[in-house]
């Protein structure tokens, strides 16, 4: 009886929704009498703990719990009952197809940026002083509502050789050329993946780049034009600097896209050409491969090559709070 | 409700148990052991009477007896599949007086993976293929099947295929009961009007002299997602089984001939002949699909003459190039050397048993006969693995023709990159795209294959 019931989705869902916030609002309720048996100074250092544990307990079973296990499985054998040292790793290292995906995870990780952020701040700059902004801006951030694997399905068909279906060489023929075959000629095929990701993610930097733009004061920038102060220098002296904190959170979020780059590589060619990035080889080894010490290895590689970048992103997030 | 079953089915075990002794006892009818059993059943799990010694291939030696209760089965077949399996096994629920509980399932290794996982089971079911049944009877999931007779089993099929049903320590796992052939060669017939060519310099031949300036002589497409090569693979083993012969692609297979040894290097080299006739060029064949593969042939003026695949893309020959029947028809591919004349590439549908009852050892015994697979083979849409089953019976020519081609086959070999560890197959699909598109890097993709050959085949 009660098994039927649960195995119909609907009602479960339903469950589901009502049960977890009765859950958490008894949790609360339970807490609040329990501190309230504390002296006020006890419950005052109790309370907050108590409030955070559910938090610190979901973070502990699906964050910490995981990434330790991972570290650790790293370390094991195929089979995961012999530890082997640092031989995952050591595989890693001389791969030649793991050391091609780590390259062309570096040419993601400059070019990706580099390309949207780059983007984002022309058509910020430049819409803002059009009419139209409103519907140029929609123009430009619906792609990010599209899903990776989506748009790497549509581009495959932008790029696609028969110039019955391909754009690009539709393109190409209609001006009296040879169709190409854009995700095979190594290495720029790895640039014309990378592009999907710039249609996909110009959108976001723009959006946070437009808004940073609307927040410098137009005071400042009439005096510098009073003062003689040609577009160029105002954007250079002026628009550039004040946006320069937006900028830099902006390229740290797209070069961990960049880092965890895995959708449009798979949908679009599997890693074959030459084109395989970390995430995609790590899926491959775990998945098709049946090898989780080695999967595991390259999460940890790929987890570290984060680390730094997230540290960047979090102090200078930190730095804007102090301001305000 | 899972409880509720799984106590039904102790219960029906029982009963099949009662019977079991009751025919055993009563009867007198189980005959003594045929001399040729390969793995003498277990003493008293087997309620069938084994072969009459020195009577193989003069049909199974299955004889139905009243073992009652019921077997639940899981197969990939829906529809009018199903209902020709239900045909299959009716005659079968009469004589056991055993009820089958099938379910036909789209995604047999998603569901079985679950039910291994949470523990609940068919009794019998259609396996994904010979790698996930060698795992799961690893994991000691799937139960072998050592009350089947084996030699005689293998006699009744095309020779060397029922090994591919075996796990590494020798046991038997999975029957083939459903073929099909692969390693056929399409043709459009209102371009190539030649006889079928017998011998691959034959083939050679007769291209060259069609090929004009637009008409090349192969259309390949290598294009399939992230499966993508897997069509040059059915090339490298249907070159390599002719050419090579069936001991060097077992060898191969089992990941002890190395992919740079001359052998393997040839059969790569001679795909490498067919891609360079091939329309379109090396950029063409790994952007281009499978299914679409084979449009050129039908276009007019052709862009090429000959498609390599197996029988089920004329389904793709209709829907994609918009070909009608009788506007193409097949050949399988001729010998290369003629010492292994006869040899072809097949595939098949694989059953295995992971609940070891009465009622399961039955029923796989009575699919393999001829008897139960004619009943299917005359409702069309099955190329039967038993030799048994008459030509006569096969409702269609271009059943017939395959079923005639399995018959005559001196050897058939499995599809060798599902038998393949995941790592090596995986590897070998790359290895493909690679090789289309710089034949000229062979050696350093063959050497790349032979380290994944070392890793990929051990623990």
């Amino acid at each position: 009886m009660f098994d039927a019931l649960l195995g119909n989705p609907i009602i479960s869902a339903i469950l589901v929704v009502i049960a977890v916030p009765i859950v958490l609002v008894g949790y609360i309720v339970v807490v609040e009498r329990v501190v309230g048996l504390f002296r006020r100074t006890t419950a005052g250092r109790v309370r907050p703990w108590l409030w955070l544990a559910p938090a610190l307990v979901f973070l502990g079973v699906f964050l910490v719990y995981p990434t330790i296990s991972t570290i650790l499985r790293s370390f094991q054998n195929r089979r995961g009952d012999a530890f082997v040292g640092v031989e995952n790793y050591q595989w890693f290292f001389t791969q030649p197809d793991t050391l091609i995906a780590l390259r062309n995870n570096v040419l993601w990780v400059i070019f990706l940026p580099l390309l949207v952020v780059g983007l984002g701040l022309l058509v910020a700059v430049l819409v803002d002083r059009v009419r139209f902004e409103g519907a140029a801006k929609t123009v430009i951030f619906l792609p990010l509502a599209i899903s990776f694997v989506a748009a790497g399905v549509i581009w495959r068909f932008m790029y696609d050789l028969n110039p019955d279906i391909g754009t690009l060489n539709a393109a190409v023929t209609g001006v009296g050329g040879e169709p190409r075959a854009w995700l095979v000629e190594q290495p720029q095929n790895n640039l014309f993946l990378i592009i999907v990701g710039v249609w996909l993610l110009t959108g976001f930097a723009m959006v946070i780049l437009s808004a940073g733009l609307k927040g410098i004061s137009t005071e400042l920038l009439e005096a510098a034009r009073v003062d003689g102060a040609n577009e160029l220098q105002v954007f250079r002296k002026i628009i550039f600097p004040l946006l320069l904190p937006t900028i830099a959170v902006i390229g740290t979020t797209i070069i961990i896209y960049a880092l965890k780059t895995f959708d449009v590589v798979y949908t679009m060619t599997n890693g074959n050409f030459n084109t395989d990035v970390i995430a995609n080889s790590m899926y491959q080894q775990l998945f098709n491969n049946g090898q989780p010490g080695r999967a595991a290895a390259i999460a940890v590689i790929l987890f570290l090559a984060i680390v730094p970048v997230m540290i960047v992103n979090i102090r200078r997030f930190q730095q804007q709070e102090a301001v305000r | 409700m899972a409880s509720q079953r799984s106590r039904m089915r102790r219960l029906s075990a029982l009963l099949g148990m009662a019977a079991l002794v009751a025919a055993c006892s009563g009867g007198g009818q189980s005959a003594a052991p045929g001399g040729e059993s390969a793995a003498p059943p277990p003493a008293g799990e087997s309620p069938m009477a084994s072969a009459p010694a020195g009577s193989p291939g003069a049909g199974t030696s299955f004889q139905c007896e009243n073992v009652g209760g019921e077997v639940s089965v899981v197969g990939s077949w829906t529809g009018s599949e199903e209902d020709s399996f239900r045909a299959m096994i009716a005659p079968w629920e009469e004589c056991s007086g055993a009820t089958v509980n099938y379910t036909g399932s789209r995604d047999l290794a998603a569901q079985l993976t679950t039910g291994i996982a949470s523990g609940t089971l068919p009794d019998v079911a259609g396996l994904p293929g010979p790698g996930l049944m060698k795992e799961w009877y690893d994991q000691g999931a799937l139960k072998p099947l050592s009350f089947v007779n084996f030699d005689e089993y293998a006699a009744n099929t095309p020779p060397g295929f029922a090994d591919a049903g075996k796990a590494a320590d020798g046991n038997l796992l999975g029957i083939f009961t459903k073929a099909a052939v692969k390693g056929l060669i399409y043709y459009n017939t209102g371009v190539f009007t030649g006889d079928a060519p017998t011998t691959w310099d034959n083939l050679k031949s007769a291209a060259a002299s069609a090929v004009t300036g637009d008409t090349q002589p192969w259309c390949i497409g290598v294009e399939s997602g992230a499966a993508s090569g897997w069509p040059g693979t059915d090339w490298i083993e249907d070159i390599l089984l002719r050419q090579a012969g069936p001991d060097v692609y077992d060898a191969w297979v089992n990941g002890t001939q190395a992919w740079s040894s001359p052998e393997v290097k040839a059969a790569f080299e001679t795909f490498g002949e067919a891609v360079a006739g091939a329309h379109g060029g090396s950029n063409y064949i790994v952007t281009t699909n499978f299914g679409r593969a084979a449009n050129p042939m039908f276009e007019d003026p052709p862009g090429c003459l000959f498609h390599h695949q197996a029988s089920f893309i004329t389904d793709f020959f209709k829907n994609e190039a918009g070909a009608a029947d009788g506007d193409f028809d097949f050949f399988v591919m001729p010998d290369i050397d003629p010492t292994y004349t006869g040899a072809i590439t097949t595939a098949g549908d694989l059953f295995g048993m992971f609940n070891d009852t009465p009622q399961a050892q039955s029923l796989i015994q009575y699919l393999l006969t001829a008897e139960a697979q004619q009943i299917w083979v005359e409702r069309g849409g099955f190329i039967s693995m038993n030799k048994n089953v008459p030509i006569e019976a096969y409702p269609d020519d271009t059943s017939r023709r395959s079923a005639e081609l399995l018959q005559a086959a001196s050897t058939a070999k499995f599809d060798g990159s599902d038998l393949m560890p995941n790592a090596m197959n995986q590897a070998f699909f790359e290895a493909i795209v690679a090789f289309v598109q710089n034949p000229g890097d062979i050696d350093t993709i063959l050497a790349n294959l032979d380290t994944v050959q070392a890793d990929a085949y051990g623990g």
